[in-house]
This record gives structure tokens, sequence and C-alpha cells, in this order.
């Protein structure tokens, strides 16, 4: 197969522009502003050609770049994309220039490490949906944890050392375990491909040959992580820590890219590699989702504090995902897979607005707020959209992937059973309440705090980029085949690599 | 003739070593600007011998009468002893200043402790591993002590002496039950008759007590009393190659002596000894170092754990295992040097600024020093893209193919706890504010070392193939 360089010069753009950043004097803190938005965008307008070149008729890997790296390991350089990973690079590279830019105000020390290490975020991000080599793609899930650390530790809020260490350790006892199964499983490729092998497609093969109950075990080691990361009722009280503790920047990355790593990692690795496990386990995750959809929207529905609400709210969304991708049917699947987009894009949008507040008053208490919206006429119009982008509006962009979540989930063979599908759409209405409460009570009625009547209202910098956030919003609401076909044939793909294994079973 | 010559050329790694202890005596004898030459006279004996060492790896051969080996892993071992002393020579200019002590047997000291490593490395005969263990051993209790005003070093010296040669004393026990039992001390011919001797009952009693003493060696739990206190006790960049350069070499005379174990022929039957020795190790290296508030005992305790990892690659029992292990010292080595050599920059006069919270608040006064030590920790933390990931993800790799997934699964989970130790550093450093200030006197030729250091743990990190490579094709 011929090389295609394309992904590796995505990755190389944010890595090599990093690296640069470094040489430029720490006190012109304009010149590395916009160097690293310039190079953002370099990486943005590299990935749009990642789109043009990518043939949506097409299922599996496409624009491949693969070049031997460790010899005697079989281990290499492995990239390449399909529609799922696809539009997830495109959400990275479209919201990393859009969290440096609105950091422009917020972050006022220490500004070239933070720029280095948000280009060096989005080079794992980047990194971890492109790789096709499970060491490859190892190194990038561990690596990124080092500037997410750093953005949350140094720029975070009074809790945030406790927050980036909790962040750190739970992250890694869970990628740890996922590690063992990785060597495990390259071990076990040897005995079928002749060699230790960690590439992914030649892996695809090998893992349904696995025998039931270490299937389970495996499964269980690559879940773990991945729901760690999701995160999964149990196991999300990481998530709000991180959330409010980190600046405005980090908690945008974290909800819109980092979260769907776990998500991504289910349905690129968990799915395929383990189907019969995962058949197996579908009905029991399934119900962790449901739980932590109900349980993230109560939760949200009593906070105080607006970073907290919109942090416990993507528990909830997380929780659609999940549910979407083991109902493994097509419609379920390609929910799925848009709801990914579309929490990157509401929730970013939220965690953007609620920063932009914050800017200003420096507080998140949803009490010290009320009637703000005569004040600033402009942000309760953009807090509105985001609002109702979140909780699923017909015509907006949540929607779309709920509707087509709980449409595949209700007529899902493997969950087989309508509960899953009733408590998850309790979820829709749960977030209306605790959404437009919370809008009523910053927004309507009599100003109480007299600091609110001097708030300035957004400008143009603000508006920008929220507006272009919104385009996309209002595009997945309104035309979502333009999303939805990128990734068909992948998503296909994916219910095949499990479901021949079901109707086997099922003789 | 021409033999002899081939064999003479073979040995240069040695002799450059050995021709530079006696130059450096007469330097230290002769002349009065001692103090300025011999430091930079012993880093370019190091590198040269490390340089030829690394040029003729590829010329394995058994010389002297098949006493001793050279090329190949020994010449890996080679490389990593002597530019690992080249750091520590490089390190140790500046801050002999500070501590307060400057003697010219210092330099001397290091070169005739690299000679005993190499003995170590190359031995064909266990009568050699006892010599290099003996003159690398004599070597650090002298170095221990050093400044022999000071009481900790004083103890440190002592300690080190007194464990040091009981030690000895169980390698010396085990080497003479090997003996009476196998009728010879030559590896090789050991190693023929090893499957008819391993049901002998005397000679597994030897090669425990072969271990046992090895593994004080090594720092392994629970021979490693001595580790803490010693490291505390020495000089800074002195404790550095006792961690790395030591623990190097009484890993290859392990692998020398055992290696017919490990070709797949012979069932191990040290697994379960070594397996429970690699637990112990990394369980309580890194749930202890997680109490420590001097960062000397930290690094102290986090070798303990260090070591840990690397036994499961002799219990693994298989090339695997020796592969990884070379390629974790050699990682270990250069990130455990640059970690202990950024320490011995930061300590001020008096060992001041050894507590932790010295670190504090770092970033801001020296943000170069805190970058690289933040690199250090997460490499030693085992974090991708650093060295130190690939060490643990390729002895794991052993353990799995050894059926030892449980070994495995240990070594994560105490790595997770290690993880909280070394972030605490970076914890101090980046997001903590300064609690004292002081000034850290400025190193160049430390810095220097600490960059090289830096940029290995970087690139074999990154590129572990070139590495991983050469240690294979040797062992095949």
């Amino acid at each position: 197969m011929e090389n295609n360089h394309l992904i590796s010069y995505l990755l190389l753009t944010p890595l090599i522009g990093g690296i640069l950043l470094l040489f430029i004097n720490k006190t012109k803190e304009n010149a590395i502003k916009y160097f690293g938005f310039v190079i953002s965008i370099i990486a943005f307008i590299i990935s749009l050609f990642l789109y043009t070149g990518y043939d949506i008729t097409k299922s599996g890997f496409q624009l491949i770049d693969k070049f031997s790296w460790i010899e005697n390991l079989h281990i290499s350089y492995h990239v390449g994309i399909d529609g799922i990973s696809l539009l997830l690079v495109l959400l990275t590279t479209f919201l990393t220039p859009l969290t440096l830019m609105s950091s422009w105000k917020a972050i006022t020390n220490r500004v070239k490490e933070f720029t280095f290490f948000m280009l060096m975020l989005e080079v794992g991000m980047i990194g971890v949906f492109v790789s096709l080599d499970m060491f490859l793609f190892y190194v990038f899930w561990e690596a990124m944890l080092i500037p997410m650390y750093f953005i949350i530790g140094i720029w975070g809020g009074d809790q945030r050392i406790y927050a980036s260490v909790k962040f750190f350790l739970y992250t890694m006892f869970g990628s740890l375990l996922m590690l063992v199964s990785i060597i495990w499983l390259a071990v076990y490729a040897s005995t079928s491909l002749g060699h230790f092998s960690t590439n992914l497609i030649e892996l695809y093969s090998v893992g349904p040959t696995i025998q039931s109950t270490i299937q389970n075990w495996m499964f269980l080691a690559f879940a773990l992580s991945f729901a760690i990361k999701v995160p999964l009722f149990p196991l999300h009280t990481w998530l709000p820590d991180a959330h409010v503790q980190a600046p405005t920047a980090g908690s945008v990355i974290l909800a819109g890219v980092l979260l769907k790593m776990g998500t991504y990692g289910l349905l690129r690795f968990c799915l395929p590699l383990f189907p019969q496990a995962s058949i197996y386990f579908a009905p029991y995750i399934s119900v962790l989702a449901v739980v932590g959809i109900i349980y993230g929207a109560l939760v949200a529905m009593v906070q105080k504090d607006m970073k907290k609400l919109v942090a416990y709210s993507s528990v909830a969304h997380l929780g659609f995902v999940v549910l979407g991708i083991f109902a493994l049917t097509q419609e379920s699947i390609q929910g799925a897979v848009i709801q990914m987009i579309n929490h990157g894009l509401s929730t970013g949008a939220l965690f953007l607005l609620v920063g932009v507040i914050y800017e200003r008053t420096h507080t998140r208490e949803i009490s010290e707020y009320g009637g703000i919206a005569k004040v600033v006429p402009i942000y309760a119009t953009f807090l509105m959209i985001a609002s109702l982008s979140s909780i699923g509006l017909p015509g907006l962009n949540g929607f779309v992937g709920e509707f087509l979540i709980l449409l595949g989930s209700f007529k899902s063979p493997v969950l087989n059973n309508w509960w899953f599908t009733i408590f998850a759409a309790s979820g829709v209405i749960f977030a209306a309440v605790y959404l437009l409460w919370m809008y009523q009570r910053v927004m309507f009625g009599e100003v109480k705090n007299p600091k609110m009547n001097n708030l300035t209202d957004m400008n143009k910098r603000e508006i920008f980029i929220l507006a272009s956030i919104f385009i996309f919003i209002v595009w997945i609401g309104i035309y979502p085949s333009t999303f939805l076909n990128v990734s068909a044939k992948s998503t296909q793909k994916v219910i095949e690599q499990v479901m021949p294994t079901k109707t086997l079973s099922l003789k | 003739m021409l033999n002899n010559f081939q064999e003479f050329f073979n040995l240069l790694p040695l002799i450059i070593i050995g021709a530079g202890i006696l130059v450096s005596l007469c330097i230290e004898m002769y002349s009065k600007k001692s103090e300025q030459i011999l430091p930079w006279f012993s880093t370019i004996v190091f590198l040269a011998s490390g340089f030829h060492a690394l040029a003729y790896v590829n010329s394995v051969s058994v010389i002297m009468q098949n006493m001793f080996a050279v090329g190949g892993t020994v010449n890996i071992f080679f490389f990593i002893f002597t530019f690992g002393a080249a750091i520590v020579s490089l390190l140790s200019i500046d801050y002999l200043k500070k501590y307060g002590t400057y003697y010219g047997e210092f330099y001397l000291l290091l070169q005739s402790s690299v000679l005993g490593m190499m003995l170590m490395a190359g031995a064909k005969d266990l009568f050699v591993i006892f010599l290099g263990l003996e003159v690398m051993s004599v070597s650090f209790y002298a170095l221990a002590g050093m400044n022999r005003k000071k009481l900790k070093a004083n103890e440190a010296s002592l300690k080190y002496f007194l464990l040091g040669a009981f030690a000895t004393g169980f390698i010396v026990y085990g080497i003479a039950l090997i003996y009476g039992t196998a009728q010879t001390t030559s590896i090789d011919l050991i190693a023929s008759r090893f499957a008819q001797l391993q049901h002998n009952l005397l000679f597994v009693a030897g090669i425990l007590l072969f271990l046992i003493g090895f593994s004080f060696k090594i720092a392994a739990f629970p021979f490693h009393m001595w580790v803490p206190d010693v490291y505390e006790g020495s000089a800074s960049t002195v404790a550095g190659l006792f961690s790395t350069g030591g623990k190097a070499a009484a890993f290859s005379a392990i692998i020398v002596t055992l290696g017919v174990l490990f070709n797949g022929s012979i069932q191990n039957i040290f697994e379960p000894y070594l397996a429970v020795i690699a637990v112990l190790s990394m369980v309580f290296g890194s749930v202890v170092a997680i109490a420590q508030t001097n960062i000397k005992r930290m690094l102290a305790y986090s070798s303990i754990a260090h070591a840990g990892y690397m036994i499961i690659g002799l219990a693994s029992g298989n090339y695997d295992g020796i592969a990884g292990i070379i390629y974790y010292l050699v990682a270990y080595t250069f990130m455990n040097l640059g970690a202990f050599g950024i320490v011995s920059i930061i300590e001020g006069k008096e060992e001041a600024n050894l507590e932790l919270k010295s670190y504090s608040g770092l970033a801001s006064r020296n943000p170069i020093l805190a970058a690289f030590l933040a690199i250090f920790m997460f490499s030693l933390a085992g974090i991708p893209p650093f060295a130190g990931f690939f060490g643990k993800y390729y002895v794991f790799i052993s353990a799995i193919k050894a059926h030892l997934t449980w070994l495995a699964i240990v070594g994560v989970l105490s790595s997770v706890i290690s993880v909280y130790f070394y972030l605490r550093v970076v914890v101090l450093m980046y997001f903590k504010d300064s609690e004292t200030e002081f000034s850290i006197e400025r190193s160049s030729t430390g810095l220097a070392a600490v960059v090289i250091s830096v940029l290995l743990v970087i690139i074999i990190g990154v590129a572990p193939g070139t590495v991983i490579g050469m240690i294979t094709s040797f062992l095949h």
C-alpha cells in the first residue's frame, strides 16, 4: 500500500510548532499567543485536507502511513483514519485553536508554557485517534496525560493539585492494566501470526479467536481503562474535580475531546477485538450507562456551581454515547459517533460561556447571578443556544444524536429490552430541567446582585469563537447527513466485526 | 603473536581504564594542578573506553584462556559503566567544591570501581566475577566515606562495608558450593552440566547463596537495608553511581553466571525465589518511598523498586527478560544519574536543600532544571515517551511470555503507587510557590552532564528500536 504522509504532517505540525515555541522569549506574550494560534490553524487546515482526501464510500482505514519503528517487536509507526476517527480528528483540530483563542485574556501567567502544553496535548489527542498500532496508541494515550496534568495543576483553581493528581492516578491505573492486556494480546498473537504483533489490523483477526473466559478478562481490562476516561458511572468521580479546577481551556479540551478518547477506545478496540465478550457484557455496561444518564442528570440538577453542573451533564451525555455503542445497532452506533461530536461542541460551548462570565465576575455560583439577561443580551442569547443544543432541541445537533441512540437501543437485538430506552429517554427530560432551571436562575428576574449591573457583554473575539461553534451546532441539527455519511461505512464495519459471532453463537 | 595482539586490542576498554588509574596516580602525585586536570582526564578515559567498547561491539570473542569475554552484550555493559561514570565525573567537578572535600583519590577510585564492574560483566569464570566484585566494592566503600569529617559519610561507609562484606561472604560461600559440586569455576563448563547439577541440592544451595549475595548488591528487598542510609550519607554524585553502575554490574554478573537458564533449554527452578523478591522489592520500594521527605532517600527507595522491575526479567527466564534488563539498565542509568545530577546541582553547602520541600517553586526560579527533573521523574515513573516506559514494557513482555502475567499485573500496580511520589516532586516544582529562597550555584559542567542524560532518555525512549535490536542480536 502506498504511504500517504498527510496524517504525519498533521501530527508533526503542533509537535514542531510546540518545540519552536520554546525558543521564543517568554516576555513576548503576544508573539507566543499568535504563534500558537497560527500553528493550530495550520493543523486545522491540514485536517481539512484529510477530509477531502478521505473516500467515504469505502470502509476500512485510509490515508495510511506506516514505517517500522521497533523492528524486533514488529512495532511500527502505523497511522490511518476511518470515518469515526476522521470526525474526531476534525473535532480536535477545530476546538484547539478556539480554546487557544479563548485563553488570550484568561491565562496571564506562564503563557509560553500554557501554549506549549496545549500544542502537545493536541499532538497526543490526534495521535490517539489515528494510531493503528496498539503500542503507538498506548504511547499517545499516556503521554497525553502529562500536558493535561500541567494544565490543570498550574492554571487551575484552588484545589488544582488534588484534582490534577487524582486525574493522573485514576487514568494511569486503568491504562496500566490495559497495557498488560495489550502485551498479552500481542504475545497471544504470536501463536497464530508467528510473531509478536501490536498491529491493530492483524489483531482484529486474532482477537475473536481468544477463548471466552480469557476474552472476558481482556475485555474488562480494556473497558476499565476506557470507562475511567469516559467516565462511566461509578468511575466518574475524578471528572467533576478535574473539570471544576481546570482553566476554561482545559475544561473545553477535557470535555470536548479527552472524554471521547474513552468512547472511541470502546468502539475501536473493545468491540472489534473482543466481540463475544462485548456481547456478553453489553447489557451490564448499558445498565451502568443508563444509571449514569439518570444519576448525572439528577446530580447536575442540584449543583450550585455552573461549571460543576456542566461537568455532571457530561456524565449523563457520555452515558448516552456508551449506551449507543453497546446497543450494537447501526443506528445507535451512528448516533453515538455523532453524539460524541455534539457533546464536544455543545459542552465545549457551555464551558466557554461559563468561562466568559467567570472572567468578568470571578464567581460561578448560580445564586450570585440572576436577571443578567437585561445587562448582557448577547451573552444570554448565546447561552440559550448552547443550552438548547445540549438539551437536544430538534433542529439543533443534540437531538440528532440522542434520537438515533434511543431509536437504535429500542430495537437492539443485543439488549433486547425496552427499559434501557425508556430510562435513557427520561434523561433527556432531566437535561431540560437542569439546564433551563439554571438558565432561569442566572438570566431572568430582577438583578439581585448590584455588581452584575456593571457586566460588559461579550466582545468580538468571544462572539467569533462561539459563533464558529454554533455554525456546526446548527449544521448538524439541520443537515446531519454531511457528518453521518462520513462515519456510515465505518460504523457498519464495526457491527460486522462484532455481529457475525453473534449469529454463529445463536445457531 | 597476531592472536595476542588481537586479544590485547579487544581488551582495550579495560586497559585504557587500568592505564588511566596509573596515570591519574602520577598526576595526583606530581602535578600541582591535579585538581583541574584529573576530572577532565578521568572523563576522557571513560569516554575513550566507552567509545572503544561501542565501536567494537560486534567483535565477540573469548580471550585470556577462556577467562574473559568481550563484545556483544558485554560491551553494552561497558558502555553503561563508562558513560555513567563519565557523567558522574562531569557532575563532580563543581559538586566536590561545594561538598567541601577534594581528594585526588576520588577520580582514581571512580576509575578503579569501573574497572571492577567491567571485570564482572565480561567474566567467564567465577573467580573473575569475585575479583571484579571486590575491586568495585572496595572502591565504593572508600568513595562512600570520602568526606571523612562528616558523621553521616562515615556511617554510610561503614554500613556499606559491613553489609557489603557480609554479602560477599554469601557469594564466596556460594562459589565454594558450586565448585564443590561442579568441580570447576568455569562458567561455560558449569552451564554445560547445569541440567544434571540442578538436581544436586548443594549446587542449588550454592546458586541460591550466590543470588542472595547479589541481591544485596542490586538492592533488592529484603537485602536493601543499607541502601537509603548509604545514598543519603555519601556524596550525591557518588550515590548516583552506586545506584546505576553498581546495580548494572551486579545484574551483569547474575546474567553471566545464570545465562544458561535463559535459553529455554532448562527449566528455571529459581523462578519462585526471583518472583517473590521482585514483588517484594517493587511493592516495598514504591510504598516506602511515599513516606520520604529527603529526596536522596526517596530516590534510594525508588532504586529498590526499580531493582524489582528488573528482577521480573530474571524471573521470566527467557531472552526477552535479559534483553529487557539490559535495556532497562541503560535507561535507568541515564534517568537516575540525571536525577541525582540535578540533586547534586541544587544541593547547597553542608548538605542543604536536600529536603523535598526545597524543590517547591523550582520551576519559576530555574525553569530549565525543573523541566529536566520533571522529565526524569516522568521517565522513572514509566510514562511514555521517555526511556523508562519502554524498559518496563519490555520486562512485562518477558513476564507474559513466561506465563507470569500475575507478576506483570503486580508490576503495573506498584507502578501506579510509584507515580504518586514521582509526581509529588513535579507538584512541588510546578504547582507550589517557593518556601525558602536560596541561590543555586551555576555549574556548566554539571548542566552539560544533565543535558546529555536528558537527550539520551528522550532519544532511547522515542527510538528504542536500535538499542533493542543491538541487544537481541547478541543474545540469539
